[in-house]
């Protein structure tokens, strides 16, 4: 009951802080969501006729950007704010606290988790609503699990990365390099069918076009891939595993010195 | 078991690489009581703090704190003590109060909030965020994290460097307000007269080790009383008697640790021989003198 209560009141505090920081929430919350209107007023109206019935390019902004949106608020938002607070000595003053760490942690993976949850029932909202996208083949239950795992796999991920950064000043740059080519080889703003093999064996490597497919896959047949389910949910479980073990292994609490 | 002695400290060593921060320090600081440690920057007594609140793992020596191993980081230790940090700052999006109300969260019987604003003075600031703080009242919104657990322990590094000299009576008041409550307090500083307001016992500590360590009046006697008076060079002084002569204002100055018999031997030889001792006077050098000549002394031990 006790630990229930502190994780409600650490995330209550994470939450606030969160939405308190403007530039960090715009960054979070807006761009994926500013990220898909461009898309979609570019191509979105452009269709697909299957079985007699017209299917918008939007159908597919939804999914991929809420992969984007997912790493956003999991991998980028945990990566920075761990590296900014450890340099702060924020981190320090909680190890000092009877607050235990799987609370401190919990609470942040927690409030990534719902913050991305949300972020992906609004971008499906503005797709259906403004863009005309397509819910009707959605495998629900299949898209919600392939959301929770990649929430999870980007938290691990985020934590890892923050454990490897030397300092809050480097974090932004670090993040965005990792993250902002990956998003581009990753079929997110647009599929990769024609790209050299070589670069879609380079993104297949990595968990972000796994995640982002299999949310197209989902999301709606006809963005069904070539790859099967099972291997997307297997590469993202491997590398939630690489997170989690380099996030535990190389945890600092203090900036290096 | 409890024992009378709130932090308790045998042979302690730390070192980083090749160089030892702490070089073999016991220390006994008593429940109830505000215990200073002093030295200059570099001295080691932020490591030593740092290992008794568990940061860091000492490499020899034995260290109990309220009965516990703070390096085994146990929450019943940490619902015990309070940690205000050297160099750390508050969240930022978070007011006085907020950030207050989530640290006392932390605890199992923390002390109420209106107390915690009401000792650090801060209870016309809760409503402002950090940013609007000045150096003084960011450290006493520190300080008041730190007490906010209600603990038996308070860990204060260096809590009024930087303050101007208002700001640092302030702190004092606030930390005999501690002393009311019955905490026990270490802190560390690097200003003699700190102690001389607020501590009830202190040690000096000096590239490593204690050199020194008693009642601010035990430190005080540390510093020797000088004679001094002014008179006509290359005076004979009676046997025992060594003065330090500055040819610019012709002035001797003999320092003693036994003042009484010292001006004894001085004034009637100086009557049997009528020599006239102009300016005649005592002076008590202050703490901070005596620290200043604690730590040249330790330096030149060392150049040695």
């Amino acid at each position: 009951m006790r630990s229930l209560q502190l994780l409600a009141i650490q995330y209550a505090y994470e939450n606030v802080r969160f939405w308190r920081n403007s530039i960090a929430a715009f960054f979070t919350v807006a761009l994926p969501i500013l990220m898909m209107m461009i898309l979609c007023l570019l191509f979105g109206s452009q269709q697909t006729v299957v079985e007699g019935q017209p299917v918008y390019w939007s159908t597919f902004y939804v999914p991929s950007l809420s992969a984007m949106a997912v790493i956003g608020a999991c991998f980028t938002n945990i990566a920075m704010e761990v590296s900014i607070s450890r340099d702060r000595g924020l981190l320090k003053r909680y190890r000092g606290t009877p607050l235990p760490v799987s609370i401190l942690v919990c609470a942040k993976l927690v409030h990534a988790v719902v913050l991305g949850f949300l972020l992906v029932i609004c971008l499906i909202g503005v797709g259906v609503w403004v863009f005309d996208a397509s819910v009707n083949g959605i495998q629900l239950s299949l898209f919600v699990v392939a959301l929770i795992l990649g929430s999870i796999t980007f938290c691990a991920l985020g934590l890892a990365v923050a454990a490897l950064i030397p300092n809050a000043e480097a974090s932004p740059a670090i993040v965005q390099a990792v993250v902002l080519p990956l998003l581009f080889i990753s079929d997110v703003f647009l599929p990769m069918d024609n790209a050299p093999a070589w670069l879609q064996w380079i993104a297949s490597v990595f968990p972000v076009r796994h995640f982002a497919l299999i949310l197209q896959s989902t999301f709606h047949p006809i963005l069904a891939s070539d790859i099967r389910v099972s291997i997307h949910l297997f590469v993202m479980a491997a590398w939630f595993a690489v997170g989690l073990v380099v996030a535990i292994r190389y945890f600092r609490w203090e900036p290096r010195r | 078991m409890e024992t009378s002695y709130a932090i308790e400290v045998k042979g302690l060593r730390k070192s980083y690489g090749d160089f030892e921060a702490v070089k073999g320090i016991d220390l006994r600081v008593k429940t109830g009581e505000i215990f200073a440690l002093l030295g200059p920057n570099g001295a080691g007594k932020t490591t030593t703090i740092e290992i008794l609140e568990g940061f860091l793992t000492p490499n020899a020596g034995s260290v109990k704190v309220l009965g516990y191993d703070p390096a085994k980081h146990e929450r019943v230790y940490k619902e015990r003590i309070g940690i205000v940090l050297q160099e750390t700052e508050v969240e930022e999006f978070l007011s006085v109060e907020e950030s207050i109300r989530l640290v006392r969260s932390y605890y199992q019987n923390p002390l109420p909030l209106d107390d915690v604003l009401a000792v650090t003075g801060l209870t016309d600031l809760r409503r402002v965020r950090p940013r609007k703080l000045s150096g003084g009242q960011k450290r006493r919104l520190d300080v008041a994290m730190g007490l906010a657990g209600n603990p038996d322990l308070l860990f204060l590094d260096e809590p009024t460097t930087g303050f101007d000299p208002q700001a640092r009576r302030d702190a004092w008041d606030m930390l005999r307000n501690l002393r009311e409550l019955g905490k026990t307090v270490l802190l560390t500083s690097h200003y003699m007269d700190e102690v001389e307001h607020i501590a009830s016992r202190a040690a000096v500590m000096i590239d490593g080790k204690i050199v020194l360590e008693g009642t601010p009046q035990d430190l005080a006697h540390e510093a020797e009383p000088t004679i001094s008076f002014r008179a006509t060079a290359n005076l004979n002084l009676p046997n025992g008697l060594e003065a330090e002569f500055h040819e610019g204002d012709s002035q001797y100055l003999i320092s003693s640790s036994d003042l009484v018999k010292t001006l004894y031997v001085l004034t009637s030889w100086a009557i049997e021989n009528n020599v006239s001792l102009e300016d005649l006077s005592i002076t008590r050098r202050s703490l901070d003198d005596a620290f200043v000549e604690l730590t040249q002394r330790a330096e030149n031990g060392q150049e040695r």
